[in-house]
């Protein structure tokens, strides 16, 4: 009865005969956090959005909470869902992205709302109590009734969070969460996943940031070329890497971290003459 | 504060100690003497135009009112006009949404029937279009039955299986259906259903892949996505250029003449012109009446661009508000367009 709650097999994705993904096999236990590194090109991205079915997969199969993502096995043979579903198999599922994808027509706090208003039923009053706790909780309690547009990229990001969220997913993906922020603005949305990474949430994230994935991450899973490379405790594979490829990929994002540190002490030096 | 105490060399004044620091600018505009010329001109253009309508006999102002308030010309407006303009146009925007949302589904039948649908109807003249549908009750004599209501190829059936009758619920008049004022709303409805398919389809392609996956990870079907999140977006690529076409709309519905409908505003306005051999004051009173028809339309519609802009008008401090401010300038482009 132990069975992971993310069982990925042999999974498969090509686009147009461009072969992304080839064959990655991922165990992610209940209350795990898994960061998937690599370059880009490497099929991280498409295997997080494989496990909520925004791409199809040609190969393999993805378990999600025991259940068969996408179909359904009859005598052997598999039946494709249908649209409803699928969406419904998406809702155990909470699901971040790099550019945020609020719905700019609706407040923070609509947003929120939108999912357990529209999608579980919820009522008006339910849903608004729950938004308000949880904009609380990513602490944007004073922004419920502003338009995505007048917040940051960090507090639209947090708003995002608190969306997913509201769906009280078993399982949150996070698609290079902080890759489009302003630098001064990626710790504010880091630390409300770390926060939710010590309350035992599932989480799987796409990320270039190694202070996160040796701090917080449970296990490092590094991706080059469509296959799994490496993957261990953080501090084996950050800190002793075994694979030459996930050497020379660590040592071109340090190198590139301590140019962009050196060019933002300059830029700081700069502005306090 | 460190910079102030260590001016750029070669500034005019840097360095020197008590002299004075460039303070505010207060120089002479540059001069435009052609603008002068322009207002001089259109002055004595205006002037003219002014004298022309009030000391013009020909325009008869009195008689112009006095047409502008008869009761056929009142019935006229209201059936012809208005309830035509309304009608054909929920007719061709819930057709026009429902043949974009077709034309951008994954099924290839649908979106060549919507393909098909919009060549045929934008490549013919609207003015044409309305002389078919009146002439359109040929193809179902009363002779035969009218236009039949049943079960499809009820009659061959029928026949097959050794059935009286035709297996049909009801039949209607043909002639009488297509040459009325619902024919003329038929016609000008899947005429306006082409172009609006256009519009819709562009609203819909306007708004960023990213917001049906986000719905979508929120566990949305594909229907509800489309209701809740993407359509509300388009609308505000697609209002301001509805907007423009209901008053383009409006006008057209003087074409209903074609199949034929006399109770229109500008036939009627035009039969008592003719009557009265006053021509003229006749047509500036159905002038008169679109122009006030069409700034009505003009306040819904800067209400309707308000609601559908809800959240993209704001100030926004990040990444999209680039692209929100380019939305923004297209949806008021849009806007004046119809001025």
């Amino acid at each position: 009865m132990n069975q992971p709650l993310v069982h990925a097999v042999n999974v498969h994705k090509d686009f147009h005969g461009n072969e992304v993904l080839k064959g990655i096999d991922l165990d992610v236990e209940s209350g795990e956090v898994v960061c998937l590194l690599g370059p880009s090109g490497s099929g991280k991205t498409t295997f997080l959005r494989c496990i909520n079915q925004l791409e199809t997969i040609q190969g393999g199969r993805i378990w999600v909470d025991g259940e068969l993502a996408g179909y359904v096995e009859k005598k052997g043979k598999l039946y494709r869902l249908n649209d409803k579903q699928i969406a419904h198999q998406r809702r155990e599922i909470g699901m971040v992205f790099q550019r945020f994808n609020l719905f700019p027509h609706m407040t923070a706090k609509e947003n929120v709302m939108e999912g357990p208003v529209k999608v579980k039923g919820l009522s008006k009053g339910d849903a608004a109590k729950r938004a308000d706790e949880l904009l609380a909780r990513v602490g944007l309690e004073d922004r419920a009734g502003h338009y995505p547009a007048q917040l940051s990229g960090g507090q639209q990001q947090r708003v995002a969070i608190a969306r997913a969220l509201a769906m009280q997913p078993k399982l949150m993906l996070f698609d290079e969460p902080t890759s489009a922020l302003d630098p001064e603005l990626v710790g504010e949305v880091l630390t409300v996943m770390k926060e939710l990474a010590e309350q035992g949430m599932t989480m799987i994230v796409v990320t270039h940031e190694m202070g996160f994935a040796r701090e917080v991450a449970d296990r490092v899973v590094f991706m080059d070329g469509g296959v799994v490379v490496e993957q261990g405790p953080p501090a084996q594979v950050i800190d002793n890497p075994q694979h030459e490829r996930t050497q020379s990929f660590l040592s071109r994002i340090r190198t590139e971290n301590e140019e962009y540190a050196e060019a933002l002490a300059i830029r700081t030096a700069a502005e306090a003459l | 504060m460190s910079s102030t105490s260590t001016p750029a060399p070669g500034f005019p004044g840097a360095g020197a100690h008590g002299e004075e620091r460039p303070g505010k600018i207060d120089a002479v505009p540059v001069r435009h003497p052609w603008r002068v010329v322009a207002v001089v001109v259109i002055a004595i253009f205006v002037a003219q135009l002014v004298r022309l309508l009030l000391t013009n006999e020909a325009w008869n102002w009195k008689l112009v009112f006095a047409i502008m308030f008869q009761a056929p010309v009142l019935e006229g407006l209201l059936l012809g006009t208005i309830v035509g303009t309304i009608f054909a146009m929920i007719l061709g925007v819930g057709l026009g949404v429902l043949f974009a949302v077709m034309r951008l589904s994954d099924n290839p039948v649908l979106s060549r029937v919507a393909w098909f649908f919009t060549w045929f109807f934008r490549a013919i003249p609207r003015y044409v279009l309305l002389f078919i549908m009146g002439t359109l009750g040929i193809l179902f004599p009363l002779s035969s039955g009218g236009l039949t209501v049943g079960v499809p190829f009820g009659d061959l059936i029928a026949k097959l299986f050794g059935l009286h009758g035709d297996l049909s619920f009801f039949n209607l008049d043909a002639n009488q259906l297509f040459s009325s004022l619902l024919g003329g709303i038929i016609g000008l409805g899947i005429s306006e259903a082409a172009y609006m398919a256009e519009i819709a389809r562009a609203g819909i392609l306007s708004v960023d892949p990213g917001q049906r996956e986000a719905a979508s990870a929120l566990g949305m079907s594909n229907a509800m996505a489309m209701r809740r999140v993407v359509l509300p977006q388009a609308m505000r690529v697609i209002v301001p250029p509805t907007g423009n076409e209901t008053i383009a709309m409006v006008k057209d519905t003087s074409l209903l003449l074609a199949v034929p409908v006399n109770s229109e505003l500008f036939f009627q306005v035009r039969a008592i012109g003719a009557r009265l051999f006053q021509v003229f004051p006749a047509a500036v009173a159905a002038s008169l009446w679109y122009l006030i028809i069409c700034s009505l339309l003009m306040i819904v519609q800067v209400q309707l661009e308000k609601k559908f802009g809800k959240g993209f008008g704001q100030k926004a401090p990040s990444p999209n508000a680039y692209k929100a401010a380019m939305l923004r300038l297209r949806g008021g482009g849009g806007g004046m367009g119809g001025v």
